[in-house]
């Protein structure tokens, strides 16, 4: 049964106040036929980032920020759920799932989805870092 | 509706090049029982169609599963002959044979997929379903299979033309008790009541990857010559290909139709084709539509070619216990696809 918030408002480029006044920015990532929507991001370093990932599909999928390294770990990883760490998801089949994560650092990024064969199926996209 | 009598028959199988590539569509890939061939046989006579296809038990301790689209809702499901797929198979591989060779044995996205039909055939537990691509996937994942990341596109395209689809899983113990043997094939026929035959291609594909090359042997049966879409093309080396068309022997229909369950396929004036499929995944986009209406016209969208657009109008709900004493169909069909999966290199 589909169970995605049908009442989630926050626009892609919405942005949020943390109790503690600091900045939000949300972003919506749709997944629907194994493939990402955006799937190119772009943010400031720095920023700090809500992504709310939703799963139109019929199967699970994985939302997994890192670098070129960390996906390699991941794609040869025996991790089957994610959500402990910032920046990484595991979402349920027709459900919706959150994480927030700071670009601190100045490279590019990559977010992919790692259950078998969904990375090589084309489960990428990429982060943008600007200055 | 226009009452031609067309017969097509596609028999189908496929060879796994590894247990996680099983044909159809859904598999288990952490299970040991491998799908190792798929073997399908579809008839159709003034609307009804008959569709056989066969699993082979490839052993181990695990369940598998595949699905199949259909281009309506089955009135019956029921164990088929046992060497109808072997013969068609014969007839295209006109080498010696053994002796023993006959004797061998989208609905809305929120709706949840209605299980229409359940029975089982030897150690194959068959489930019929009704609902969209997202529905039917869903389903499939409550009961314990595996999707591919290319299934809920795949699962879509079919759902848009047709919310009906054949879940089908071998149960191990099932096979165990049966003392059921690897390779052992379990052979099933389904009566399909429908305006529109098409053979489903593109779900050979599933779970293979775009480089991946798919091979299959498409056999028609018509009782005319059959007017396809895709047009098949002669002498080609690769794609669709038109390899034999030509007058079916009155041996050959004899044959057939002594097979248990096959005397709804008629004797004579019969057209045979053989169509031989081998392309990349990645280009097998569509389906074989074949036209019944007499118009010469396959439909575009029955191919696959072409997107339905708005909801999918559901046959209407059917009493199974009757239809399930009733009456023979008519004729239909043929569709035989032999299919071989193998990687090909990029």
């Amino acid at each position: 049964m589909v169970r995605l918030a049908s009442g989630l408002a926050a626009v892609a480029t919405a942005g949020l106040l943390w109790p503690t006044g600091e900045q939000v920015r949300v972003i919506e990532v749709d997944i629907e036929h194994s493939a990402f929507e955006p799937a190119r991001i772009t943010v400031e370093r720095g920023e700090k980032v809500r992504f709310v990932v939703r799963n139109y599909d019929p199967i699970d999928h994985e939302f997994l920020i890192g670098d070129e390294q960390t996906q390699e770990i991941h794609e040869k990883g025996t991790e089957t759920y994610h959500g402990d760490r910032p920046g990484e998801l595991s979402i349920a089949a027709q459900e919706v799932a959150e994480t927030t994560y700071v670009f601190t650092q100045e490279t590019d990024l990559i977010f992919g989805c790692h259950l078998p064969s969904h990375y090589d199926y084309g489960m990428r996209g990429e982060i943008i870092v600007e200055e | 509706m226009k009452r031609l009598v067309l017969t097509i028959t596609v028999l189908t199988s496929v060879l796994i090049a590894t247990p996680a590539l099983a044909c159809g569509g859904l598999v288990n890939p952490n299970g040991t029982v491998a799908l190792l061939k798929t073997t399908t046989f579809v008839g159709y006579v003034q609307g009804v169609e008959h569709y056989v296809t066969s699993f082979e038990y490839a052993g181990g301790g695990a369940e598998f599963g595949s699905i199949i689209p259909l281009p309506g809702v089955p009135t019956d499901v029921k164990r088929a002959g046992d060497w109808t797929l072997q013969r068609l198979v014969q007839e295209v591989t006109p080498v010696v044979q053994e002796t023993n060779a006959f004797t061998a044995a989208d609905a809305s996205k929120s709706v949840e997929a209605r299980v229409l039909l359940e029975t089982t055939i030897d150690a194959l537990d068959i489930t019929i379903l009704e609902g969209g691509g997202d529905s039917v996937g869903a389903w499939a994942k409550d009961n314990g299979f595996a999707l591919t990341p290319d299934a809920p596109e795949v699962l879509d395209f079919y759902a848009s033309r047709s919310p009906i689809f054949m879940a089908a899983r071998f149960d191990p113990v099932k096979a165990a008790r049966r003392d059921q043997q690897v390779g052992d094939g379990t052979p099933i026929h389904l009566t399909i009541p429908t305006p529109n035959p098409w053979v489903p291609l593109r779900i050979l594909g599933l779970g293979l990857g775009d480089q991946a090359r798919v091979e299959a042997d498409v056999f028609l049966l018509t009782e005319g010559v059959p007017e396809m879409l895709p047009a098949p093309v002669k002498g080609a080396d690769r794609g669709m290909i038109l390899e034999r068309s030509e007058p079916a022997s009155e041996l050959l229909l004899s044959d057939l139709r002594s097979d248990k369950g096959m005397e709804w396929l008629p004797a004579k004036d019969m057209w045979f084709s053989y169509l031989r499929i081998d392309t990349k995944a990645g280009s097998l986009q569509h389906d074989l539509a074949i036209d019944a209406t007499g118009s010469g016209t396959p439909s575009p969208v029955a191919a696959g070619l072409e997107v339905v657009q708005g909801l999918v109008e559901l046959p209407a709900p059917l009493d199974w216990r009757s239809l399930w004493l009733g009456v023979s169909m008519a004729v239909l069909l043929v569709a035989y696809l032999l299919g071989r999966r193998s990687l090909w290199s990029a």
